[in-house]
């Protein structure tokens, strides 16, 4: 690949980010390939030097935020002529509850899964105040002059706290695992925006 | 070196690299290069940064024909460096802490 191609390459797969910043990214890496050059590369060595083009593009995919990718999207390229905005205009009922309700169900969607983690939390909470609770029971049913009465509360609090423990560490595993799949969705989310414009 | 801990030395080692005189991008990588190994994407998102936070002010400068990008440090990226000194004795103090010698063990 020689550097022009390396531009035109970058420039593709980039579309989608807002036009300033593209110009700069590609531009900044052309100024790199012709400095090694310079230096007594050649054009194939150098542009290999900068990184291969998909490498390039999943850093910026990951560093730019998901705002100014959408907002480099919703600007329309060209101005838009009278048809276009009556439409806008007349389908708004449309459109914009169609948009309230897409939301919605993302909103949904992440409180449902949230409330199963909070509730798997909460069921670990309480088996761990049962292993705690069941050893005083204990000693009331003593007391009371109940040995039976009293074994089954000490074998009840340590199955509770034998369950206790390593659910807790499922819950936070379950948690962590959720927030990496919402991390990779929004990366995705991302993705989506960058590099699929036909250019 | 450990990821978290370069992360934040390379923004000070950019300035360090323009604070003599002004740089192009592939002489901060190649000055750098000893010391730290730097992409492009990494140093370009640096010095994005850095310009954003006025550390640093960038000029286009023709060069053979093309144009290339000098970076020049400003009083605020100056400053920052000077911070990093500062932050350095703390780092002195908490490397004293982590290496010294375990001699409560030995007495055990």
């Amino acid at each position: 690949m020689n550097r022009t191609e390396f531009s035109e390459n970058l420039k593709k797969r980039l579309a989608g980010l807002p036009q300033a910043d593209l110009e700069e990214r590609v531009s900044f890496y052309d100024e790199m390939i012709c400095d090694r050059m310079e230096d007594g590369m050649t054009e194939e060595e150098a542009v290999a030097s900068v990184g291969s083009i998909e490498s390039i593009a999943a850093q910026v995919t990951s560093e730019i935020p998901l705002t100014r990718l959408v907002r480099a999207r919703v600007k329309p390229k060209k101005k838009p002529n009278g048809w276009v905005i009556a439409l806008l205009i007349l389908g708004f009922p449309l459109w914009f509850s169609l948009l309230i309700a897409a939301f919605a169900i993302l909103v949904s969607l992440l409180i449902t899964v949230w409330a199963v983690i909070i509730s798997l939390f909460a069921v670990d909470f309480a088996l761990a105040v049962c292993a705690v609770a069941m050893p005083f029971a204990m000693f009331g049913f003593f007391s009371a002059g109940n040995p039976a009465g009293a074994f089954f509360a000490l074998g009840a609090g340590c199955i509770c706290a034998g369950l206790a423990i390593p659910f807790f560490f499922g819950c936070v595993w379950i948690a962590r695992a959720v927030l990496r799949l919402t991390g990779k969705m929004i990366l995705g989310i991302k993705a989506s925006f960058v590099g699929k414009e036909d250019s | 070196m450990d990821i978290q801990l370069k992360r934040g030395l390379l923004d000070v080692c950019v300035l360090a690299a323009i604070k003599n005189q002004d740089s192009y991008g592939y002489q901060i990588i190649k000055d750098m290069k000893p010391y730290l190994e730097l992409s492009e994407s990494t140093l370009y998102t640096i010095l994005k940064r850095l310009e954003t936070g006025r550390m640093l002010t960038v000029r286009s400068v023709e060069h053979e024909g093309r144009l290339r990008k000098y970076y020049h440090i400003t009083e605020q990226g100056r400053n920052r460096i000077g911070e990093f000194r500062e932050d350095w004795k703390e780092i002195q103090a908490i490397y004293q802490f982590i290496t010294r010698e375990d001699a409560g063990d030995e007495q055990n």
